[in-house]
């Protein structure tokens, strides 16, 4: 049977439609991620970053400045250990950020890093990072959360400041219905474990 | 032969007919424009004196939200589908639309969309109140709980839009008369067929985005929440994905309109007709690239701004194309000033004013002072009012006495013009001035110094509101009788539905007309 003229036409623009809508759902996000890690749009570092021996650029001083945040209703206290260093491009340096839970239970947080100017974003490598997990902290407790970072020395020549700053999440409940639903579901919860630190 | 309508409710529950499906999208639109309308006025009223008087801050958001949202989804887009259903057919001399069942599904599902929308005014924590383009995490992790029935009915009028235009354009490729050939259409078909294409690319992305909205307030995801590695910007970057060609949907068929009546007043055929069809198209591919200039500071990359600012600029040129050649229509024309040639020449007049605060605000670093201010709010105002609501003001007039076959009463279409004409210009271009100053937008309260402009504002509004009571007296008396209309109703219009009797009868175009 051959099929009418009106039909192809539906079909087609049926086609044209459910693409879209899995473009909107599968594509644009990823797309994004993908683009504002090529360009440090956003601000976000990268993932940890495997340490090859460089030299030390000692003729070159970068500051880095530390900026510590809380969330909406996240109640913990968090401070940088250091508000600010100067440091050599290709040295690795180690810093902590103290954390504190004042409340009455457990907490879960998570840590996001942003980080300025954007275009410095590539060159601030971490090697360790409490950002590449959730913290966990009981009733009243209080912990060193460190952080190992290389400055590149590639790092462009016009940057003398880098800001990074983190914002502390409450994520306990996020982590308790992950739990609930992985049980039933356990695809859409997938960028979550993507996480970049 | 001449099977007439159904008698009773069923008649308009089961019709496949596509001037019923017109009529009933016409009259849905209108019920919604009055609706948004009254919302418009409460936001109005409570801006009249700084303080709050009427309503709480809580309310006055749900207002804008659901203001916007009604007048976009429900009064502008259904009233250009109503118009297609009616003219469409009629003007490529064909039957019916191609898909008529779908078509009776695609409106009846309408009015549930709006009635679950309207309903969330009346749940706990009050309707959705993080205004119509509800960025995230403002719609997501502090939205009240009504916004998975706002979701909802996001995806079911989105459903609407895209059987509309899947048989809009099912109808202009496949049902055409012998001799009709692409580039011999009435331009409101040539201005429907792209718009279809806009609506059946980007309504799927408008359910995309509330889709991840669902998924991260339900299901754990978190595609816009930082708190799980996702990223807020996403959402306007995704949701101007849909937004920018969504206002040339609300844009193009209004070209379509006041493109069939200028030439049909001005007893002139329209002036450079090709080059229409192509600043249309121009204007359709040029929607898709320049979303970006929604969101000029959410921090972009230099080359970004500048990008998206030159794109943006560009759509000047098309645009210029069809004033140039509107103004070049009526230009030595023999014009005469019934109701649909002054709503269409303020049209072209009011339209470009707006296009010129358009332009004002594409320039990115001035952005920055304009961004979120009443500058915007009095821009795109300036174009969706006179743009989308006096076209189809004007189309309604044109075509009434076809579709009912009396005439409207001129002196009062002339009333409704003049009140609506000075109305809209009272309220919105005393917001420019606030703009400028400084005033943002979706704010119940404001700074004293902006008391003055913002009383005038809310003085023409009513006006402008009154003026559509005008407008629907004098549509119900002209359904219901008047001065009979000729067939031809103008003089020398050009188009085939001027060829068939008024009213048109029920079934037209039974056996194709012979084109040329």
């Amino acid at each position: 049977m051959a099929i009418s003229a009106n039909a192809k036409t539906t079909i087609k623009m049926l086609a044209l439609a459910v693409s879209m809508l899995g473009f909107a759902l599968f594509i644009m996000p990823p797309l994004y991620d993908a683009f504002c890690e090529v360009t440090g749009l956003n601000g976000k570092t990268g993932d940890r970053y495997e340490a090859v021996p460089a030299a030390v650029d000692t003729e070159r001083t970068v500051k880095v400045q530390f900026v510590a945040s809380n969330n909406e209703n996240m109640p913990w206290k968090f401070t940088p250990g250091v508000v600010e260093m100067k440091v050599h491009p290709g040295e690795a340096v180690d810093t902590v950020f103290l954390a504190y839970n004042p409340t009455e239970r457990d907490m879960v947080g998570q840590a996001i890093p942003s980080l300025v100017p954007f275009k410095a974003a590539s060159y601030f490598h971490k090697t360790e990072c409490f950002c590449f997990n959730q913290q966990t902290l009981a009733a009243g407790e209080s912990a060193e959360l460190g952080l190992r970072f290389i400055v590149d020395p590639d790092l462009p020549p016009g940057v003398n400041t880098i800001t990074l700053s983190y914002t502390l999440f409450d994520v306990t409940e996020r982590i308790a219905k992950q739990t609930d639903n992985k049980k039933t579901d356990a695809s859409p919860i997938e960028r979550d474990s993507e996480r970049e630190g | 032969m001449a099977h007439g309508p159904k008698p009773g409710f069923t008649r308009w529950l089961y019709t496949t007919n596509h001037k019923d499906i017109g009529s009933m999208y016409l009259w849905f639109s209108f019920a919604m424009f009055l609706l948004g309308g009254c919302m418009a006025l409460v936001i109005r009223a409570e801006l009249f004196q700084p303080g709050l008087q009427i309503v709480q801050p809580e309310f006055f958001n749900q207002m804008t939200t659901m203001h916007g949202l009604i007048m976009v989804f429900g009064a502008v887009m259904p009233a250009f589908v109503g118009l297609a259903n009616w003219m469409v057919p009629m003007m490529i001399g064909a039957p019916d639309m191609a898909l008529p069942r779908m078509n009776n599904w695609s409106f009846w599902i309408l009015p549930f969309a709006f009635a679950m929308l309207a309903s969330t005014l009346f749940m706990e924590g009050g309707a959705p109140n993080f205004g119509w383009t509800f960025y995230a995490p403002l719609s997501t992790e502090y939205a009240p709980p009504s916004v998975t029935f706002f979701i909802f009915s996001i995806h079911i009028m989105g459903a609407s839009s895209i059987m509309g235009a899947i048989n809009i354009v099912a109808t202009i490729l496949n049902m055409r008369a012998p001799g009709m050939t692409l580039m011999k259409m009435p331009l409101f078909v040539w201005t429907w067929l792209i718009t279809a294409y806009l609506l059946i690319a980007v309504m799927p992305v408008l359910a995309g985005v509330v889709t991840m909205m669902l998924m991260d307030i339900h299901f754990g995801t978190s595609f816009f929440s930082a708190a799980g590695g996702g990223d807020p910007v996403l959402f306007q970057h995704v949701f101007w994905f849909f937004g920018h060609p969504e206002v040339y949907i609300m844009i193009l068929p209004a070209f379509g309109i006041v493109s069939a009546i200028i030439p049909t007043f001005a007893r002139k055929p329209l002036f450079g007709y090709s080059s229409m069809v192509y600043a249309t198209a121009s204007i359709a591919f040029l929607s898709f690239i320049v979303w970006a200039h929604h969101m000029f500071t959410v921090g972009m990359p230099i080359a970004g701004e500048l990008f998206f600012m030159y794109a943006t600029m560009l759509i000047a040129v098309p645009t210029g194309v069809k004033v140039f050649n509107w103004v070049t229509t009526m230009f030595r024309g023999s014009m005469t000033f019934e109701t649909p040639m002054l709503f269409s020449i303020a049209f072209v007049i009011l339209f470009t004013l707006g296009g010129f605060s358009g332009l004002m605000l594409a320039i990115a670093p001035a952005d920055f002072q304009y961004h979120d201010t009443y500058f915007v709010v009095a821009h795109f105002h300036y174009v969706l009012v006179p743009g989308a609501i006096f076209s189809i003001t004007a189309g309604v007039y044109y075509w009434l006495p076809k579709w009912t076959g009396n005439m409207y009463n001129e002196t009062m279409g002339k009333v409704h013009f003049w009140m609506a004409f000075v109305g809209l210009n009272v309220t919105f271009f005393p917001m420019h001035f606030v703009g400028l100053a400084g005033m943002p937008r979706r704010i119940p309260d404001y700074a004293l110094q902006f008391a003055d402009f913002n009383q005038i504002a809310s003085v023409g509004a009513f006006l402008f509101g009154a003026a559509q009571i005008v407008f629907l007296f004098n549509v119900i008396r002209t359904v219901r009788g008047g001065r009979k209309a000729t067939d031809e109703v103008w003089e020398n219009p050009q188009g085939l539905e001027w060829t068939v009797p008024s009213p048109a009868p029920y079934h037209t175009f039974s056996t194709p007309p012979v084109v040329r």
